[in-house]
């Protein structure tokens, strides 16, 4: 942990590692959309309209990794005050962002053919919405600040206030009547999902995990960048 | 003890605060954060004659009628405990048929169910035509998909 967060070694890392994660990223999104779109099969109740799946649920599952990814690096920083975390944090949160508009947006158009209509305000529609917001607050708080350091306190304060909602959103369908429906994959039982659409489905889930790494490193690699140029800056 | 060890002992405590307060704060909301009532709740509940309400449940196998000119729906929604009488005009989802889940927006009038919205709830099952023809056939079915 302590030996990756020396700036320099990891921009070494980053440059060798970035290009095959970017790389094995659109390997596994192009095999995962052709897989979901032409050779899966139609389902049962809901027919083609399935294959909306592919993208909705790995970008739903994204917007919650990642604000927790964004969550444990403000911790990080506000514990051991290590810079590169709230870098991490940083470049993460709008991939994070727009993994979640991706999720919303792809909700709706599933929602009006399946369930009649584009949104309702039910518990984990609601709570996504939340969790956009607090990605959108997040970077205007810790942007909003000449100098980018001061931002940083704040806004991972704001980050781990914010994590309360991942539970809320995953349990949502659980605690409360929804409309979405449960889980399919993380049930005490089998998942409730055919082999021949699982396996596009962690296609795509893997693909945009890898997706988020390769930008995540070089939105890293950017701000790290930035703030060398800056620092230098004020020497002059 | 250590500038460190205090942090981290300040953001495990405010964590664990916010945890509690979030959990206190939703089970304060209870019933508000319900999208919709099963007719079993609906027999605990009183609710205004006048009060807009969601309700939500399977279809009835065979209670669907339509009218003549396919524009009223009437259809009743159980839990498997009790059963509600509804009635809706409009068009409904492609989703809807009988067995299926829904969710109905309206009020409830003498003990049925005027409908101004229905909307279609599809479960967390996913498969392929052929290997849902397949259970049926060889009767392991579950059954219709569930509330």
């Amino acid at each position: 942990m302590h030996w990756f967060a020396n700036p320099a070694r990891f921009m070494r890392i980053a440059e060798t590692v970035q290009p095959w994660i970017a790389g094995l990223a659109v390997l596994c999104i192009a095999a995962g959309l052709y897989y979901g779109l032409v050779i899966s099969p139609a389902d049962y109740q809901q027919g083609e309209t399935v294959r909306i799946m592919y993208v909705h649920v790995p970008a739903a599952w994204m917007s919650l990794f990642i604000y927790t990814i964004l969550a444990l690096a403000s911790g990080v920083f506000l514990i051991w005050k290590h810079p590169l975390a709230d870098i991490a944090a940083r470049a993460a949160a709008p991939i994070g962002a727009a993994f979640t508009a991706m999720a919303l947006i792809t909700g709706a158009l599933w929602g009006q053919p399946m369930w009649g209509t584009w949104w309702v305000w039910d518990a984990r529609l609601t709570s996504v919405l939340i969790l956009f917001f607090l990605y959108l607050g997040y970077m205007a708080l810790v942007n909003a600040f000449d100098e980018p350091e001061h931002g940083a306190r704040a806004g991972a304060i704001l980050a781990l206030v914010g994590v309360i909602n991942v539970p809320i959103i995953k349990f949502s369908v659980d605690w409360w009547n929804t409309l979405h429906q449960p889980a399919s994959l993380t049930r005490l039982d089998a998942s409730a999902i055919d082999p021949a659409m699982l396996v596009p489905l962690l296609l795509m889930a893997a693909g945009f995990k890898l997706y988020f790494l390769a930008v995540l490193v070089i939105r890293m690699r950017t701000l790290l960048t930035a703030r060398r140029i800056r620092a230098l800056h004020m020497v002059e | 003890m250590t500038p460190k060890r205090r942090r981290l002992s300040i953001v495990v405590i405010g964590l664990v605060m916010l945890g509690t307060s979030a959990a206190l704060v939703l089970t304060a909301f209870g019933d508000n954060l319900v999208f919709f009532f099963s007719p079993t709740d609906l027999q605990a509940k009183t609710v205004a004659p006048e009060q807009r309400i969601r309700i939500g449940g399977l279809v009835e196998q065979g209670s669907l009628e339509k009218s003549k000119d396919g524009l009223v729906a009437n259809f009743r929604v159980t839990d498997l405990q009790n059963v509600i009488p509804v009635t809706f005009k409009g068009i409904l989802p492609d989703l809807f048929r009988e067995g299926q889940g829904i969710v109905a927006e309206g009020r409830l009038v003498k003990g049925s169910f005027i409908a101004s919205e229905v909307l279609a709830k599809h479960d967390e099952t996913y498969m392929p035509k052929e290997v849902a023809d397949a259970l049926k056939k060889s009767g392991k079915w579950k059954g219709a998909a569930q509330p």
